[in-house]
């Protein structure tokens, strides 16, 4: 990795970190003094980001610059430098998220009007903007680590943020909780690799790491990659994802769709170097991958609420991602392209989901929808356009990114390339029925709104932010891989991309998808659009529908192998605490007490014992004295 | 007279006194049988005294006398004012002071 000083305007790419950082300061600090232009702020400071990161982007010219701060700790061996590292593949990822950022500030401002906590909303958003921009643009793990434990924080309070709601409250513990576990992993990882190499900086850990024995870089990546899979939701730690969804619906798509659960793919694509060394870990990821996609899209085919059926399409296509950057250099490219597009898409398609939720009075039951289309026009255009795109339409974004990956994983030439790809074409059909099942739940068939709801369009505030985005989700997959390509892009990251000829003709693989999307979508139909849709799930259903219904009884093994033991562990600690420490201290005090009582009961008040008493001594010191002297 | 019969005759008191101060619920008798006791104390100092032919014994009972003239202000003192306040002299009623 050769870097080259900051100079210029990418010298000052720190102040990307510190508008959003000091939006978020004012808005917390300034208090209900703020209440009335906080979310103009908030909105700003995140615009301004972007129209900076995009000028900075504009400069770069395919350098990689670091940027030095300041001396963040230095202490005996351990010295970590503040600063950041703008590059292509971090330029990319700062304009998604101030981008969609923006958009999504923008789009909050009309759904959380009536919020009487709307600026702290706002206030958690630019503190969320902050820590997800060092996260990427930090050139250490510890900078990355700082972010990543920041946008957990954000990613909390924002889960929690209607913390009335005890769903919300516990959502957002989950997701704290389940997010350590991984944090764990990343914390593990950084350590050893100060253990190992003695630096922590990017720079210096991928130049020597190949120095290191082989056992010790698998166990980095795979440590890597426990935190990767807790903060992507990928399997096992994919539990906390669908549940985020207790959050405001702008929180779903901008941290739970579009940036922070896509911070994983980011972890591993840049440490490429730690992954090449060791083919263990790499194929750990591929599996990862794989079967977190097939669980998200199994899973989404039998969810009746809007926001988790797109939920788990997020777990599914970032299952996508860890699949393509699993396969080694021949999927990055394909699997940050994909993550690029799936932040335009999948953000508006959440976007709209929270219109229809405005619609229909906060409800986000399927069965009670039906009939939308023609009551809210933009909303259906829009998330219509982000539906074909993430189905792999041909010709919208979805369709170029994702059969990059199915082509990059038929590339492997072996078996499990083709097992992997056959998985990942399996999934795409599934994809294309539940999200046909969710489209003609929502906007089609009959209306089965509960008594009480008028379906209205959404203002203009939230209707703008949607377009931009369904642009984005028409044009991202044929701007990225066809006008721009993002290979070329990223090439000083990851290498010049190779002609690598292809085991399965590109055309066959996107024939092949396009029928299996046809197909899955056709399967919908029949299942969902052709008849009524029952307002209660059917409960007569066979044993796959319900484990899906239960998301294949994650739940169940999570609360059965670690809440059970740890409760009962916890248990049995309150029993020990209360029983044999506090029944030693407070035995030995009751003992003490007791005797002490006991003993003050010899004094008695009366003159003539206590006259006693020193007789009866006097007479043993005189019977003693004699018994010496006479001795 | 010999030496013996000092010494009988103060222990006999001393035990009287001692008795006395166990058995009298009485304030006053119990502190007449204090003074008894330190009487027959005085009694063998002196006896002591004269039998070493030296004086020490003597200047220790007066010693005594000075002091058991002062506790006799002072036990007088807090048995008149316990009378006044109590109505009563006994040594049992005054038990206040325990556990």
């Amino acid at each position: 990795m050769d870097t080259v000083p900051a100079e210029g305007l990418i010298a000052a790419s720190w102040l990307l970190i510190a508008l959003p950082l000091a939006g978020a300061a004012v808005l917390l600090l300034g208090g209900r003094r703020t209440d009335r232009w906080g979310h103009l702020l908030g909105t700003a400071t995140v615009a301004a980001a972007f129209v900076l990161g995009l000028s900075c982007t504009l400069a770069l010219d395919g350098r990689q610059v670091d940027v030095d701060l300041f001396t963040f700790v230095a202490t005996g061996s351990l010295d970590v430098q503040a600063g950041l590292l703008f590059d292509p593949l971090s330029a990319v990822f700062v304009l998604l998220i101030t981008g969609v950022g923006a958009l999504i500030h923008v789009y909050s401002i009309g759904y959380m009007a009536h919020d009487p906590r709307r600026r702290r909303f706002f206030a958690y958003l630019n503190l969320f903007v902050a820590a997800m921009l060092l996260l990427v643009l930090g050139d250490n793990f510890v900078a990355l680590y700082v972010g990543w434990e920041g946008v957990g924080l954000a990613s909390y309070l924002l889960i929690a943020f209607w913390h009335e709601r005890p769903s919300a409250a516990t959502a957002a513990k989950k997701a704290f909780i389940m997010n350590r576990v991984g944090d764990v992993g990343l914390a593990l990882a950084i350590f050893l690799m100060f253990a190992q190499l003695g630096t922590v900086s990017y720079e210096g850990v991928f130049g020597s790491i190949e120095a290191v024995a082989g056992g010790t870089v698998t166990a980095i990546g795979l440590l890597l990659l426990l935190g990767a899979c807790g903060k992507s939701g990928q399997f096992p730690l994919q539990a906390w994802l669908p549940d985020a969804m207790e959050g405001p619906t702008p929180v779903s798509a901008l941290i739970h769709a579009a940036t922070m659960v896509t911070a994983g793919v980011y972890l591993i694509a840049r440490s490429a170097p730690i992954y090449d060394q060791t083919p263990t870990a790499r194929a750990v990821v591929l599996a990862v991958g794989a079967i977190t996609l097939m669980i998200g899209a199994i899973v989404g085919c039998a969810q009746d609420d809007i926001k988790k059926v797109l939920a788990y399409s997020t777990v599914s296509q970032i299952g996508y991602m860890f699949l393509a950057v699993g396969l080694g250099p021949a999927g990055y490219v394909a699997g940050l392209a994909h993550l690029l597009t799936h932040g335009f898409f999948k953000a508006g398609l959440f976007l709209g989901a929270g219109s229809v939720m405005h619609a229909m009075n906060d409800s986000v039951d399927m069965r009670r929808f039906g009939g939308l289309a023609s009551r809210m026009k933009t909303t259906f255009v829009t998330f219509g356009l982000g539906y074909l795109a993430l189905i792999g339409f041909p010709f919208l974004s979805g369709f170029y990114t994702k059969d990059a990956i199915i082509e990059a994983a038929f590339d492997r030439g072996d078996g499990w390339g083709y097992v992997l790809g056959g998985l990942a074409i399996l999934a795409a059909g599934l994809t294309a029925f539940y999200m046909t099942r969710l489209m003609l739940m929502t906007f089609f068939g009959r209306p089965r709104w509960e008594d009480g709801v008028h379906p209205h369009e959404s203002p203009t505030v939230m209707t703008a932010p949607m377009i931009v985005l369904s642009v984005g989700s028409v044009l991202a997959g044929f701007l990225l891989v066809v006008v721009f390509p993002l290979e070329e892009w990223l090439s000083p990251v990851f290498g010049e991309p190779e002609g690598a000829e292809h085991v399965v003709a590109p055309i066959l693989v996107s024939i092949l998808v396009t029928l299996v999307m046809l197909l899955g979508a056709a399967a919908a139909w029949l299942v969902v659009g052709r008849r009524e849709v029952p307002v209660v799930a059917p409960a007569r259903v066979s044993p796959v529908v319900r484990a899906a219904r239960r998301a294949l009884y994650a739940d169940t093994v999570n609360e059965s192998l670690f809440m059970r033991p740890g409760q009962w562990l916890t248990r049995a600690l309150v029993f020990v605490d209360n029983r044999g420490v506090d029944g030693a201290v407070n035995g030995l005090a009751a003992t003490l007490g007791g005797s002490s009582s006991r003993l003050g009961r010899t004094q008695t008040g009366f003159v003539r014992s206590y006259a006693l008493g020193m007789l009866g001594g006097a007479v043993i010191v005189a019977g003693a004295l004699l018994a010496v002297t006479a001795g | 007279m010999s030496l013996t019969h000092y010494l009988v005759l103060a222990a006999i008191l001393f035990t009287i006194g001692a008795v006395g101060v166990l058995v009298r619920r009485n304030a006053i008798v119990v502190f007449m049988c204090v003074e008894l006791m330190l009487n027959s104390v005085n009694l063998t100092l002196v006896t002591f005294a004269r039998a070493n032919g030296t004086v020490d014994g003597q200047i220790m009972a007066f010693f005594v006398m000075v002091v058991a003239a002062a506790e006799v202000v002072v036990g007088l003192a807090i048995i008149m004012s316990i009378y006044r306040t109590r109505r009563s002299a006994s040594v049992d009623d005054a038990n206040l002071l325990k556990y």
